[in-house]
């Protein structure tokens, strides 16, 4: 809990992280500085690949090997997902809004070492206040000579755009994100191909998140190496944890993994509000199956609640307490992901919002004893063998993501859903 | 730089391209098979013997992999994988499982999907009994539904254009329409709306879907959510008789199915021949049959009378013609047309006029094509597979899309998998949009263009570089039917100095080329003899007797001979020179001064109303016969229909005017007649009915289909043209474009160019798709459809006449339109409708007057 990456700089200087000045001041863009003057592209990429970060945005993919994919035809595009939807994450907002420089740093760390001369900032539609705050940043990087043309005299280039979304969920998807950069329809593409392939514009593209980014500068300067000596060896570096509910602490907190849920929860939580009983709680965003509290001791990595078929996703803990009603909380969920489908291939599109439409008949009281079984066979009609990871009839992993709720209470709160369906009163008080 | 995305798949290989395909080895359910690497894997599955339900996937449209319905199973280094077998390629070694039970189950559960919000009411649904998704439901899908929530709801139907019907319950959302109007149309103009559960194909705001090709998008949907207007509720699909053939709507004879039910033609489908259209038809070819149920039709001969025509019987029809023709010298009589008939009515017609008439006076064109010789036997003629094939495409002719629009969808699938495009015409036409180069001139300057480019001229740098890029086909015609017709000639001759040069005659009426291939041409006689090749005519001359010796007329020589008096009959065969000739004027005084007029026509046109005698004709789906188009496909039209009323065939009337006059013509079998022109015709050689039918399988032959040596000796004036060959007496000067997307430089003064005179404009004067042609106006669907006609001028000539948009002008004194300002209009041009209802009788001649109405009060 201690070492802090990300978050450093916005805790020392809570009212001026994110102006130049100040991150000139502690330190910023000497890396940038130093890289451009004098590294190999390559050894970049090599210290990123060393570090063991893996991608923050949700699937948790090793971010150097990804670069590594990035075909070696010009031009070449880094995309930015700052389009942080997820419900229940607002990491990236913090970051994008309290430490716009850090990430600017990162995006043309990165650009150099993937030969790339154009950047774009794919953010929220809804963020207008960390979009004015990167919007400024870029500006100010750009006056001060770290972005644009002939960086720190260096001879590399890079030019940087801030898109706003328009408020759809599917944009954080890479390729629909990509879609609707280029303005098609935010859908997700069929792949392959991958963007490190065809990405942007039909161009090669690396698409990274916010907080892996941000991550880069400290790599880069202190050694990948140094990076993968944080915390577990498969789930290196510290990472924000976005924690939502019914704890007392909400909040985002950098923490190193590694450490325990009950040390989350209770610990930098500071526990469960009104000293009530702990439910459930979602480990990794909206898309991830639920955990409950005998998964209270375990460790949190990347790799270990794959055991629990989970994941860490997007780095969203939402906890529910024991007043939680389960099938509305199921119900919340799944009707966020019908009403986000892009519509374009039919399971996601009919099977979300066949799911949804069951959930609120039974809470209606319109229940039916085959409804468990329906609710399961449509779901594994989306994702089939309802297994983790997750398997797809889906273009996209959206349509699956809505089955992680229906498996979560069906397998931990079976007989609340039955008592849901008989129209009994929930066991809850 | 192009507005278009390509292809996702490339150029597809020909079969019958030197490169053979690379065939790999794959496993489909445990079995081993040879598959062609890259193919879709559904398509492999389908040859190997699997057939995998689908509903998005369409060989001619990019896949989206949507439905889903086409899961299947595939190894992969993480085990097996559930993949859109759509959407995948087959690469060697590849493993993939279709019957599995997590393959079975995936399908079951899209088609369970795909059913919970479809309305189910096939009962009144057009599409039921043609459906895939009631196919697919009785052989993949579920028995009963276990959806009990409510269906999703949305108003219906609703219009998407003037043809097309959208029933939004009934979508399910496969994209094909989308595709189909964007990716083969070049209409991108229907699209995904909404989302999740919402989604909803349609319009853009204030955006009609205003496509000549919107009728393909009904034939595409896999359920009944697109509906055309004109079929909607007239049939079920069982009670239909199908009848195989093709369209008459242009010569590109994109093949074609006529629907029948109850004795009335009710709907025409594309059907699918990759030789020629790909099965795709244009609106035109799709809604035109409602001319055949007119009420207007001619459907009992008619003899003049002071106030109008009576109807008189056959037999009185042809005592009346037969006596009539019989008391004149055979030169004394011409005929004119049969462009809109089969090869064997032109057949019969053209032995008709020269055997038992004995005149030389025979012409399918009316004044608005080119040199016969070089439309029947350019070479070395362009098959349309060459376009697929071409590095370079060169159009220089009518526009594509309004005139062949079948043709221009060929083009565009060419350039989307990365043909070169170079578009030469006086103004804008359909391809500019996707062409790599667009040359503009002053309508009437076209020989300057052609010297610049014959010349290496500095300004055709750029355009020269991608002509050097063969092989290149030339795809040539007339801009206009204001425009000299020797220009073709010249481009032809251009065309054939490029690399690896193959040439397409662009003409467009019917079956003109079969017309013009049966000898209805002054100079051509069947099979594309010149009637100066003694040789060759001698041997027509021992089936059908002796040849006239006088040297034939061409309409424009017979029109004005029947003014003269040497023309004393005309014969006008489904010909309306009134209205198609380039001097309407000259066309009415022939048809009043001519002594005795027959016309072979289904309706009253402004000719046949001169017509003493008019004889009813029978029409497409009422004939069976060949026709040839403008490749020189040979193919077969069916008659799916008696004709209506006491309509005929050409070859029976014919025939009984023939023995009327004490001679005999030839047979009232179509086959028959077929195997007369395989004896009598060098290039048709072989070639009958019957053989086509029953060997082809559907394809059509080309012809010729043995000795192509024939076409090189029957064209030796085209086979010597160079470029210095090329006339001299142009004007003007090109106007280049240099690529799409960016404005045109505008016109470019130079040396060569002709002063211009204040008060006189260069004409264009093309037709658009929907023009006032007969067949048209008699189609209730697409009647309303032509367009308000406008003078189209250079924004630089509107100011000096000082007119605004929507100002009225008059036109060589007669015709007054608003004008319409556009770039695309050259300097000192003017661009005007042909054959449109608010130009009638202006005449196409080189320049007009335009004056604007000044505003007296």
């Amino acid at each position: 809990m201690t070492t802090q990456i990300l978050t450093a700089r916005m805790e020392a200087h809570p009212s001026d992280s994110h102006t130049i000045e100040r991150y000139l001041d502690t330190g910023g863009y000497a890396t940038l500085k130093k890289t451009v003057a004098s590294s190999k592209r390559e050894d970049i990429v090599e210290q990123v690949k060393a570090s063991n970060i893996r991608g923050r945005g949700g699937a948790g993919f090793p971010m150097g090997m990804k670069w590594g994919f990035l075909a070696a035809s010009d031009p070449k595009y880094l995309v930015v997902n700052a389009d942080e939807s997820e419900p229940g994450t607002f990491k990236d907002r913090q970051l994008l809004e309290r430490d716009p420089h850090q990430l600017i740093e990162g995006i043309a760390i990165a650009s150099f070492a993937l030969g790339v001369n154009r950047a774009f900032v794919y953010i929220r539609g809804e963020y207008s206040k960390p979009a004015r705050r990167l919007q400024r940043a870029v500006e100010e990087a750009h006056e001060a000579g770290y972005l644009g043309e002939n960086i720190a005299g260096s001879g590399f280039s890079l030019d940087v755009t801030v898109h706003l979304g328009a408020g759809a969920y599917i944009c954080g998807e890479e390729t629909a994100l990509l879609n609707s950069i280029e303005g098609r329809r935010g859908e997700p593409r069929l792949k392959p191909p991958f963007p490190a392939v065809e990405g942007l514009y039909a161009r090669p593209t690396i698409v990274n998140n916010v907080e892996s980014l941000s991550n880069v500068p400290w790599i880069v300067a202190n050694g990948g190496e140094a990076y993968a000596a944080i915390g577990p060896e498969r789930s290196a570096g510290t990472r924000m944890f976005s924690l939502s509910g019914h704890v007392k602490k909400p909040g985002n907190y950098e923490i190193v993994m590694g450490m325990s849920w009950r040390d989350l929860i209770y610990g930098i939580g500071g526990g469960i509000r009104d000293d009530n009983e702990l439910k459930t709680w979602i480990p990794g965003g909206a898309s991830s199956p639920w955990l409950i509290p005998e998964h209270l001791d375990t460790a949190i990595t990347i790799d270990g609640v794959v055991e629990f078929g989970t994941m860490l996703g997007s780095g969203a803990v939402v906890v529910m307490d024991e007043t939680t009603d389960v099938v509305a909380a199921a119900h919340s969920i799944v009707r966020f992901f019908a009403h986000e489908s892009c519509g374009q291939c039919t399971p996601c599109r009919e099977g979300t919002k066949w799911l949804q439409d069951i959930l609120e008949r039974i809470m209606a009281g319109n229940g039916r004893p085959e409804d468990v079984d329906l609710l399961l066979d449509v779901s594994d009609n989306i994702s089939p063998g309802l297994v983790w990871p997750p398997a797809m009839t889906t273009i996209c992993p959206l349509g699956p993501s809505a089955t992680a709720p229906i498996i979560s209470i069906t397998k931990y709160f079976l007989d609340e859903v039955n008592a849901a369906i008989e129209g009994r009163q929930a066991a809850v008080v | 730089m192009r507005s278009m995305p390509p292809s996702k798949e490339g150029r597809q290989p020909l079969s019958d391209t030197k490169n053979a395909p690379e065939m790999v080895n794959i496993t489909i359910n445990g079995i081993q098979h040879e598959a062609v690497a890259g193919e879709r894997v559904i398509i492999a599955a389908e040859k190997a013997g699997e057939y995998i339900p689908r509903f998005c996937h369409h060989p001619k449209l990019d896949p989206v992999g949507k439905c889903r319905q086409c899961l299947v199973e595939v190894e992969g280094p993480r085990g097996k994988q559930l993949l859109p077998s759509c959407a995948i390629y087959v690469t060697d070694g590849m493993v993939i499982d279709t019957q599995s039970d997590v393959v079975k189950k995936a399908q079951k559960g899209v088609l369970e999907y795909l059913l919970i919000n479809h309305p189910l009411d096939c009962p009144v649904c057009d599409k039921a009994g043609e459906c895939p998704l009631q196919d697919q439901t009785m052989t993949h899908g579920p028995g009963e539904s276990r959806f009990v929530e409510a269906k999703r709801k949305f108003k219906k139907p609703i219009p998407v254009s003037d043809l097309v019907l959208l029933d939004r319950e009934r979508c399910i959302l496969c994209d094909r329409c989308v595709r189909v109007a964007d990716q083969i149309a070049g209409d991108p103009l229907i699209t995904f709306n909404e989302r999740g559960n919402q989604t909803q194909i349609l319009t853009f705001p204030n955006e009609p879907f205003a496509s000549y090709f919107s009728g393909n998008t009904v034939q595409v949907c896999p359920v009944g959510a697109l509906t055309s207007t004109d079929y909607r509720f007239r049939a079920r699909p069982w009670d239909l008789e199908i009848t195989p053939t093709v369209s008459l709507r242009d010569t590109v004879h994109s093949n074609a199915e006529i629907n029948t039910s109850r004795g009335r033609v009710i709907r025409v489908y594309g059907a699918t021949n990759d030789h020629v259209n790909d099965g795709w038809l244009s609106d035109k070819d799709r809604f035109s049959f409602g001319a055949i149920n007119s009420d207007e039709r001619v459907t009992t001969p008619l003899r003049k009378t002071g106030t109008g025509f009576e109807e008189i019987t056959w037999a009185d029809a042809i005592d009346t013609v037969s006596a009539r023709l019989g008391a004149m010298i055979g030169t004394e009589v011409g005929s004119i047309g049969g462009a809109n008939n089969t090869n064997e009515e032109a057949y019969a017609l053209s032995k008709f006029m020269r055997t038992v008439i004995g005149s030389p006076h025979v012409d399918a064109q009316l004044g608005d094509g080119f040199e016969p010789q070089l439309a029947a036997a350019v070479i070395p003629r362009a098959k349309i597979d060459d376009i697929d094939a071409a590095t370079t495409i060169l159009v220089w002719g009518p526009d594509l899309k309004e005139r062949l629009p079948v043709l221009y969808l060929r083009v565009r699938k060419a350039v989307r998998n990365g043909a070169n495009l170079v578009v030469v015409a006086p103004t804008r036409t359909g391809l500019d949009a996707i062409a790599t180069h667009v040359i503009r001139y002053r309508a009437g300057s076209g020989q300057d263009v052609i010297r610049k480019l014959a010349n290496a001229d500095k300004s055709m740098t750029a355009i020269l570089e991608t002509l050097a890029e063969g092989p290149v086909v030339t795809l040539f015609g007339r801009t206009s039917i204001a425009e000299d017709p020797r220009l073709a000639e010249s481009v032809a001759a251009y065309g054939r100095t490029l690399d690896g040069a193959k040439l397409m005659p662009l003409l467009q009426r019917a079956n003109v080329f079969g017309a013009l291939d049966m000898g209805l041409a002054p100079n051509l006689l069947p099979g594309r003899i010149s009637t100066t090749d003694t040789d060759a005519s001698s041997h027509i001359e021992e089936t059908w007797g002796p040849l006239p010796d006088a040297l034939g007329r061409d309409t424009a020589a017979m029109l004005s001979g029947a003014v003269s008096g040497d023309i004393r009959a005309l014969i006008l065969v489904g010909a309306d020179p009134v209205r198609d000739f380039p001097d309407p004027q000259a066309a009415e005084k022939a048809l009043e001064e001519a002594e005795f007029v027959v016309a072979i026509d289904a309706f009253v046109t402004d000719s046949s109303r001169h017509a003493d005698i008019i004889l009813p004709a029978a029409l497409w789906s009422e004939v069976e016969g060949t026709v040839t188009n403008l490749e020189g496909r040979v193919q077969v039209v069916g008659a799916a229909l008696p004709p209506k009323g006491q309509a005929r065939s050409v070859i029976g009337m014919l025939n009984d005017i023939a023995t009327s006059m004490g001679a005999e013509l030839t047979s009232f079998d179509v086959s028959v007649v077929s195997k007369e022109i395989a004896t009598v015709a060098p290039a048709y050689q072989g070639i009958t009915r019957d053989g086509i039918v029953f060997t082809s399988s559907g394809a059509g032959i080309v012809v010729p289909s043995q000795e192509a040596e024939i076409i090189v000796e029957m064209a030796p004036r085209y086979a010597s043209m160079a470029p210095d060959a090329v006339p001299t007496e142009a004007s003007g000067s090109a106007v280049i474009v240099p690529a799409q997307g960016t404005q045109p430089l505008g016109y470019i003064p130079t040396d060569q160019a002709v002063p211009m005179v204040t008060d006189r404009y260069t004409l264009h004067y093309a037709p658009a798709m929907y023009d006032d042609g007969v067949i048209t106006r008699h189609a209730p669907s697409i009647a309303d459809l032509v367009r308000d006609p406008t003078v189209g001028l250079n924004p630089r000539d509107a100011s000096i006449l000082a007119v605004a948009n929507g100002s009225i002008v008059v036109v060589d004194g007669s015709v007054e339109l608003p004008v319409r300002i556009d770039e695309a209009v050259p300097e000192g041009s003017v661009v005007l409708p042909f054959n449109h209802a608010a130009t009638k009788g202006l005449q196409a001649v080189p320049a007009v007057t335009v004056e604007p109405i000044r505003d007296e009060s």
